[in-house]
């Protein structure tokens, strides 16, 4: 590592700011929600969605163009980590509207939510911004110790707190491996530095078996951070057993992380290693898509149905990391973004449809909702064509761009593979609206949400047919970051 | 001196027993948390091995943030079992059965 200059290191600071502002925001609004009585708890979700959009300004603020390292070495700001903070905190600021009115109901609206919440985006942030392997680890942790918190936050609930459990043990023990791979990969390559440790392995270390070894363990350790089968245990459990506002949660950010997780791993810091890690991913790409979209037909839970979804269309992101290509790599960036947009706002729709004292968690529940409410079934099917990924919805761009990636390095099968399973998706998603076409409906009663909420909802459900009439500008700014 | 193979050799038998751990205890939750531990220290015995053969100290302050997460991540387990027994009454692996993954 370069030797410490204090001057330099005052100056980069600026690039921290996001990250900086962020992280006292949130210790301020902790302090804040101190002060609050139970009634006035909307305040700390409206200052938390403050502090967020403020943050997002500040992170778009200034252009990036070139690869920035800063705080001696330990951050690094390029493009793709600008988008990917933007992003994040737009999706976090979204949550936490649509969660307002459901944790009012259930009597959880605590300000724990909110701040847990503000870590886990801080924390997000930094490891989208690591150049470092203790800034990657610490991020990661940061974020994953927030969401253990928040499954276990409803304290009356058994479920949530079984679901955290497994949440806790499963998530510690891919941090472990990780780590564990981290470590031989230090030994081997002698520096924590990512640049460096590419630098190492393109002077010849590639093929050392040491290098192998701690490689196996790092793709362990990212798969369970992305739910990949076969470390996929954790998400149906997780999935169903917590409060829906913290599935939101979980469903949506997080996967943005594992995304950055895995980039600045693979292909920044190990990218001459790429012909065996791509071999490996190969493995957890076909098993997710296969085993995402074979159980899902199974379940009768519309979180756990979900829940194997995104098991399923994690395979498809690592499609597109596993080509090797700035072209896959742009693929794999465009399909989490919109997975991100859409999966926020179908489990938006299921907190929308709950009410006191009832969730909105099986699929019957949306029987008939075209005449119950015909926009709410519009924008419901909207969302759920999207996730099968049918043309013109967004969810279609980026299954082709992954699918294009695959074929454009020769893996054929691979591209076949993926598209007959997306077929077999498409039953399940189809389901749904079938059910809410053609079913009668169970019950007549009104569905609620604030006005905000609705209108929000109804702007993410829109974003998502809108980005797949017109994908053309997010397909450019994530081949710009990446290509 | 150790050679750097014993050490790794030791790391490594720690690792495979924090697994295993993980994975064969159907008792108790709290071995399962001891495990995690045990995990978290091999793999700073690795980074304090490979630092110091390596002449290189970014490894070992690398296992002061390991630590300090670590106590963190101790913490909030053991709170999550808290309010886990308050539920149920139990800390036993096998009573956490209602969800089925």
């Amino acid at each position: 590592m370069n030797t410490f200059n204090a001057a330099e290191f005052n100056a980069s600071l600026v690039y921290a700011w996001p990250e900086i502002f962020l992280g006292l925001a949130a210790c301020v609004i902790l302090m804040l929600d101190l002060a609050l009585k139970d009634t006035q708890k909307s305040w700390t979700g409206i200052l938390a969605i403050a502090s967020l959009i403020v943050t997002a300004l500040l992170a778009s603020s200034h252009p990036v163009s070139t690869r920035i390292l800063a705080l001696g070495g330990l951050f690094e700001l390029d493009r793709m980590a600008q988008i990917l903070k933007v992003v994040t905190l737009l999706t976090v600021a979204v949550v936490f509207v649509y969660s307002n009115e459901y944790l009012r109901r259930r009597g959880i609206l605590k300000g724990e939510y909110f701040v847990l919440g503000l870590f886990a985006a801080l924390g997000i942030m930094v490891l989208i911004s690591a150049a470092n392997l203790i800034t990657l680890y610490l991020g990661l942790e940061l974020m994953s110790l927030c969401l253990y918190a928040m499954v276990a936050f409803d304290r009356e609930s058994g479920t949530a707190a079984e679901s955290a459990i497994k949440f806790f043990v499963l998530g510690s023990l891919a941090s472990g491996t990780l780590l564990y791979g981290m470590s031989i990969v230090y030994g081997v390559t002698g520096s924590l530095q990512l640049s460096e440790i590419a630098i190492a392995l393109h002077g010849g270390l590639a093929a050392n078996v040491g290098v192998l070894f701690g490689l196996a363990f790092i793709i362990v350790g990212v798969g369970f951070k992305f739910g990949a089968v076969p470390f996929h245990m954790w998400i149906p459990d997780v999935y169903e057993g917590s409060p829906t506002c913290v599935t939101l949660f979980i469903g949506s950010a997080p996967k943005i992380a594992a995304f950055a997780l895995a980039m600045r791993l693979l292909p920044e810091a190990m990218a001459f290693s790429q012909p065996d890690w791509s071999q490996m991913l190969v493995v957890l790409a076909v098993l997710s898509i296969g085993v995402g979209n074979v159980v899902a037909i199974a379940q009768t839970n519309l979180k756990r149905m979900l829940a194997y979804s995104t098991i399923s269309h994690v395979g498809y992101i690592l499609l597109g990391i596993l080509a090797g290509t700035g072209q896959g790599y742009a693929a794999a960036m465009f399909y989490t973004i919109t997975y991100v947009i859409v999966a926020t706002g179908s489990f938006g729709m299921i907190l929308l449809m709950s009410r006191q004292g009832f969730e909105a968690d099986k699929i019957d529940d949306y029987k008939g909702l075209a005449i119950r409410s015909p926009w709410f079934a519009g924008m419901m099917a909207i969302l759920m064509f999207s996730l099968a990924g049918l043309p013109p919805f967004i969810g279609f761009w980026a299954k082709f761009g992954v699918v294009q990636a695959v074929l454009g390095i020769g893996y054929t099968w691979l591209a076949v593979t993926a598209v007959l399973f997306s077929v077999v998706g498409a039953f399940f998603y189809l389901r749904i609206v079938k059910v809410m076409l053609f079913d009668d409906p169970l019950d007549h009663s009104v569905i609620g949400g604030s006005a905000l909420m609705r209108t929000l909802l109804s702007a993410n459900a829109l974003l998502a047919f809108g980005l797949g009439v017109l994908p053309g500008g997010l397909l450019a700014l994530c081949q710009q970051a990446l290509m | 001196m150790i050679s750097l193979s014993a050490v790794l050799t030791l790391s490594g038998i720690l690792f495979a027993i924090a697994v295993a751990g993980v994975f064969l205890n159907r008792k108790n939750i709290i071995v399962l948390l001891m495990c995690i531990e045990l995990m978290l220290l091999a793999v700073n015995f690795n980074f304090v091995a490979f630092s110091r053969f390596l002449g290189d100290i970014n490894g070992q302050i690398f296992v002061f943030f390991i630590l300090t997460v670590a106590a963190a991540e101790a913490a909030i387990g053991l709170a999550i079992l808290v309010v886990l027994f308050r539920e149920r009454r139990s800390i036993n692996v096998e009573d956490l059965d209602t969800l089925q993954g």
